[in-house]
């Protein structure tokens, strides 16, 4: 049988294979083109999805770009202030200890303003999950300089790169976390290729199944692209994060 | 030689034109409309339909989740 189907037809008969998750609302993504955010906003929601805890999830979103991340996730969302996501999310599972709660973080917020929080609710094993996504920029005020930022890397406030006698080297926090005994998970993932969404995936479903067997805190980062704030085409963007990035941020699992 | 067929359905309004599926398709099957969508982006399209496979690593990559894919494995219906 070699007939020869139009895509009608393929679409008329086979099987769905892909659709966009409803636990994502259609609203258009704020985000630039070609930002990873879209695409952990999306595995997020779908490991949601998969294990059926839509109704039990509580997520916090941050500042930074995903602030609007409530308008986008189709479940309970609570706001939070600049890198206070791990002590409103240590609040919410305490008052409800059995619902699902995860933070959705960006660099600036949990690596430079919230380190406190996060290391401190991580070194308290709160029973949370947090997603973490790392571009090595503030992308939404204008692409300045994080503590993520590598080193010689310019943005708008280092415009010769950064200058690691001056300005310090990137600040890896994962792996800061990982030593504390209360973590259970720390990884590192990467969503700029189907491969590695796939892997990405499998880590957040990982992460969400420690806090369904209360192991303690899991952190999941994300090394994703900022190609606005990288003054780059999306895809040259993933070019220069798989050449760049991914040495001084390398992928895998840390802890766990 | 039952050979898997795939189609996809590009939203185009929702399209941003960021071009990763274009990269990420293995057979080549997508590619930039030069047609403006109402947000003022080149959207997606499958340009070489017969190609596609249904492998679903466009709609990985994809950061808009503009696409929906459909897979179609003839040997099913001979069963």
């Amino acid at each position: 049988m070699s007939e020869i189907l139009t895509p009608e037809e393929i679409i008329k008969k086979g099987e769905l294979v892909f659709k966009k998750t409803k636990f994502m609302t259609d609203a258009n993504l704020s985000y630039c083109p070609g930002c990873g955010h879209g695409v952990a906003h999306r595995i997020t929601m779908e490991v949601i999805e998969e294990m059926g805890i839509g109704e039990q999830t509580i997520g916090v979103a941050p500042v930074g770009c995903s602030v609007l991340a409530y308008d986008f996730m189709n479940i309970d969302m609570q706001q939070a202030a600049h890198g206070r996501a791990p002590a409103v999310a240590t609040g919410i599972k305490r008052v409800f200890p059995e619902k699902y709660v995860f933070t959705y973080q960006g660099d600036g917020d949990l690596a430079a303003i919230g380190t406190n929080e996060t290391i401190h609710a991580c070194n308290r094993a709160e029973n949370i999950v947090i997603i973490f996504i790392n571009n090595g920029i503030y992308g939404m005020t204008g692409g300045q300089m994080a503590p993520t930022t590598l080193e010689g890397m310019k943005s708008s406030t280092s415009p010769y790169g950064r200058d690691v006698s001056t300005m310090g080297h990137p600040i890896k926090i994962t792996e800061m976390v990982a030593m504390l005994p209360g973590v259970c998970y720390a990884t590192r993932h990467a969503v700029h290729k189907p491969g590695l969404v796939r892997k990405a995936k499998k880590a957040i479903r990982k992460a969400f199944e420690n806090q369904r067997d209360k192991k303690g805190t899991s952190i999941v980062e994300i090394v994703s692209n900022c190609n606005s704030g990288w003054k780059m085409t999306p895809v040259d963007a993933n070019i220069w994060l798989e050449e760049n990035m991914l040495p001084v941020f390398p992928l895998g699992d840390i802890k766990g | 030689m039952a050979k898997v067929r795939g189609a996809i359905v590009v939203d185009t309004e929702r399209c941003k034109g960021c071009d990763l599926c274009v990269v990420a398709c293995p057979t080549d099957v997508i590619a930039l409309n030069t047609q403006l969508n109402g947000k003022g982006f080149n959207p997606a399209y499958p340009a070489n339909h017969d190609a596609c496979t249904g492998c679903m690593s466009c709609a990985l990559v994809c950061p808009d989740m503009c696409i929906t894919v459909y897979r179609y494995k003839p040997q099913k219906e001979a069963v």
